[in-house]
């Protein structure tokens, strides 16, 4: 059975890479490209896969919330992604590389019984970003 | 092809296990675990798989489903208190998952007699919290 829980954090970020010059970013990236950033209200859903355990859960949903909210939430809520997340010094704070990022962040400190099966960003009502965790 | 029915059903339940301590069961299930219960207003999303029929164009019947969800979940479990008036949660923990297991339970049989096959049952308990279930595997 899959669990999948949704969680909330706002950020800026501007799009935006060395490897073009600066009219090639403005005519790839468009208004994201602004050079003084923008924001969204990003929702994070975290799927995670596992039996139903003899308490009736596939996940204590604390022990998610805490590991979630302590790993993810606090790094990117109210951040500007690329001046505050090392990471995005020198790679394009798109959504799709937020979504690694956050995988590879879980991936590192998981400590749930339930296997991370995937992870979905979305940006905007109308986009978002899925990435399947595949069974190890 | 797959197709998904939608229903809604709005219940109250208390999760704990009375074996154990109420400190035991606030770090288990949190506020679920308030022993005077609570409410939510569950979404059922039911999955059916399978190939329309050549001459109806349907999977199945959609009025027919309807029929199925209602008289299997929503009539039963609409506007009740799961752990006192609704079998099994007198005894099993009415968890998302636990309930998600018995309305699979309810109405696997049901659609497979029509040759249907059940592909899954979604439950949402609040808009940010909800579990999938396949079936077994």
């Amino acid at each position: 059975m899959t669990l999948t829980s949704r969680y909330r954090f706002s950020a800026s970020h501007r799009l935006d890479t060395a490897a073009l010059t600066p009219e090639e970013n403005r005519r790839l990236y468009g208004k994201c490209n602004n050079p003084h950033g923008h924001g969204h209200d990003y929702v994070l859903e975290i799927t995670v896969d596992g039996p139903v355990d003899r308490d009736g859960q596939v996940v204590n949903r604390e022990a998610m919330n805490t590991l979630i909210r302590g790993r993810v939430l606090a790094r990117l809520d109210h951040k500007n992604l690329n001046v505050d997340l090392p990471q995005f010094a020198h790679t394009v704070a798109t959504t799709e590389n937020l979504a690694t990022l956050v995988r590879e962040t879980l991936a590192e400190h998981w400590t749930l019984p339930a296997r991370l099966a995937r992870v979905r960003i979305s940006e905007t009502g109308r986009n978002s970003f899925e990435l399947e965790v595949p069974k190890a | 092809m797959l197709l998904t029915r939608k229903a809604e059903f709005s219940a109250s339940h208390v999760c704990a296990n009375p074996a154990w301590s109420a400190e035991q069961n606030q770090a288990v299930y949190g506020n679920n675990a308030n022993p005077n219960g609570h409410g939510h207003n569950y979404v059922l999303e039911v999955t059916l798989a399978g190939d329309p029929d050549p001459v109806t164009g349907m999977v199945f019947d959609l009025r027919e489903l309807k029929e199925i969800l209602n008289r299997e979940v929503v009539d039963p479990m609409d506007h009740r208190f799961l752990n006192k008036e609704i079998p099994p949660f007198d005894r099993v923990i009415p968890t998302t998952e636990n309930i998600a297991l018995e309305i699979w339970k309810r109405i696997e049989p049901v659609i497979a007699r029509k040759g249907v096959k059940l592909h899954n049952v979604r439950l949402y308990e609040t808009a940010d919290l909800y579990v999938d279930y396949g079936g077994p595997q």
